[in-house]
């Protein structure tokens, strides 16, 4: 059996009960997570099989389309998903979703007066290469107000949901773009004390990988923990 | 293409070579390698992650049903509702269930049987709460078997919404399977395990609530 390697790295994620981000009120756990000594295997507790996804399911500029081109800024968003020693994640399921251009979800309850786009869902999805890499293309969502005080913006952003291997590579998170003013606004991003952490969700822009007259590229690498500590692996490249 | 534009013999750069024009480093770029932090879930996951129940235009990859209907296993039902501190159901929660079959072997590869071992249903298909909407996660599933000594069987939860910025995990035991020598729930403190424990409704039928706070707040698992 292969047990846990350690909980998660705390020091690198949100506080779950940060008081700004006004929704934890109610929904955040009083109890600090149960940090296990053993027993849980992590070899095979989650190993789920995903389905064959098809390459046009990570093209969200045509998954949508009803009788024309979704509108906005067609965007590459690519990366890879590594884990915490550097070692590519391969076969890992990458889900995205997203407000379009102006902001708008197609969620029924969103309510944000701003239009749809009738050839935009705004989802897609991935199974990362063998390298670890994920490639969708897009259209830059817009920014988007919410009520969680006076004058809320969310800064744009899109929605990730990694399965790596094992519980330990389950991650939730958002990424955002270089130089967004409404950043040091935005509870959600700011809930990361340190800068230099939570600096890591933002997207850094790519001129080499900016495709010539047709779409900028902006890479967003993720690192997820590390599946299982295996002596099996020792030596193995990092790069 | 650069003179049609009226650029004359400006270098607009090209993939992979060398770009004149580039006169200083931007701001707001990412400045340390390491874990990347976790985010909200937020309330619109649903077209994405579980666009069928909701009416979304979106081909879902993983349903509520963990096998064919057609299966010649038992089949159980896992239904439960998340609450909030103020015990209010959550209706834009998401849950996400992984077990092995009915034998004790996860699924990890594609099987002739059908069986996934994975599951996720959201809380809001039926509308709000407030609005008389059900709030119900429902899965259809087999009960799972032993995955090795010391180990009663389980599911594992995965349970995130809105307003939560780091995902929680937490397992499933059945009641009258012998839980005092699990690995796991000898872990936990005595007077939370039953947060940990289904309550049978009916034949094959399990009610699994999730409470977020409060006295029985639902004991999650760091991992």
């Amino acid at each position: 059996m292969r047990e846990l390697k350690e909980g998660r790295d705390w020091s690198s994620m949100p506080r779950t009960d940060f008081e700004d981000y006004r929704s934890t009120e109610l929904r955040a756990p009083k109890q600090a997570p149960i940090r296990l000594e053993s027993g849980w295997d992590q070899s095979v507790a989650l190993t789920p099989v995903w389905p064959t996804l098809a390459e046009a399911e990570a093209d969200l500029t045509s998954n949508g389309r009803v009788n024309g081109e979704p509108i906005g800024e067609r965007i590459i968003v690519e990366g890879k998903i590594l884990d915490d020693a550097g070692r590519a994640v391969p076969g890992a399921l990458v889900e995205i979703w997203q407000a379009n251009a102006a902001g708008r979800y197609i969620h029924r309850e969103e309510i944000h007066p701003a239009p749809l786009d009738p050839n935009f869902l705004g989802a897609g999805r991935a199974i990362t290469a063998a390298d670890g890499s994920y490639r969708f293309v897009t259209i830059k969502p817009g920014s988007y107000p919410w009520g969680n005080h006076r004058n809320a913006w969310r800064p744009a952003h899109i929605h990730f949901s990694i399965f790596g291997a094992g519980l330990a590579q389950r991650l939730i998170t958002q990424m955002y773009f270089p130089g967004d003013p409404t950043l040091p606004y935005d509870p959600i991003f700011n809930s990361t004390a340190d800068a230099a952490v939570r600096n890591r969700l933002i997207s850094r822009f790519s001129m080499e990988d900016t495709v010539p007259e047709w779409a900028h590229c902006y890479k967003f690498d993720i690192v997820v923990s590390g599946a299982f500590a295996t002596p099996f692996e020792e030596g193995h490249d990092h790069g | 293409m650069a003179d049609m534009m009226g650029f004359g013999d400006m270098d607009l750069g090209d993939r992979g070579g060398e770009h004149r024009y580039k006169y200083k480093d931007a701001v707001g770029q990412p400045s340390s390698v390491g874990p990347t932090p976790s985010q909200t879930v937020g309330p619109f996951f649903a077209y994405g992650l579980t666009p069928g129940p909701y009416g979304y235009a979106h081909k879902e990859i993983h349903a509520t049903s963990l096998l064919p209907s057609e299966s010649d296993e038992t089949q159980i039902l896992i239904e439960g509702q998340v609450f909030d501190g103020a015990g209010v159901p959550v209706h834009d929660a998401i849950v996400e269930i992984v077990q092995a079959d009915s034998a004790g072997n996860y699924a990890s590869a594609p099987r002739n049987d059908g069986f996934t071992g994975f599951g996720r249903c959201g809380t809001g298909a039926g509308g709000l709460a407030a609005k008389g909407g059900d709030t119900h996660f429902r899965f259809h599933t087999v009960k799972p078997g032993a995955t090795g000594d010391g180990q009663a069987p389980f599911v594992t939860v995965i349970v995130t919404m809105r307003g939560l910025l780091n995902h929680c995990i937490t397992r499933l035991y059945f009641p009258g399977d012998q839980h005092d020598d699990d690995l796991v729930m000898r872990q936990v403190p005595q007077e939370r395990r039953t947060t940990l424990v289904a309550e049978e409704t009916g034949p094959n039928r399990y009610r699994f609530d999730v409470h977020m706070q409060g006295e029985r707040e639902t004991v999650f698992f760091d991992l």
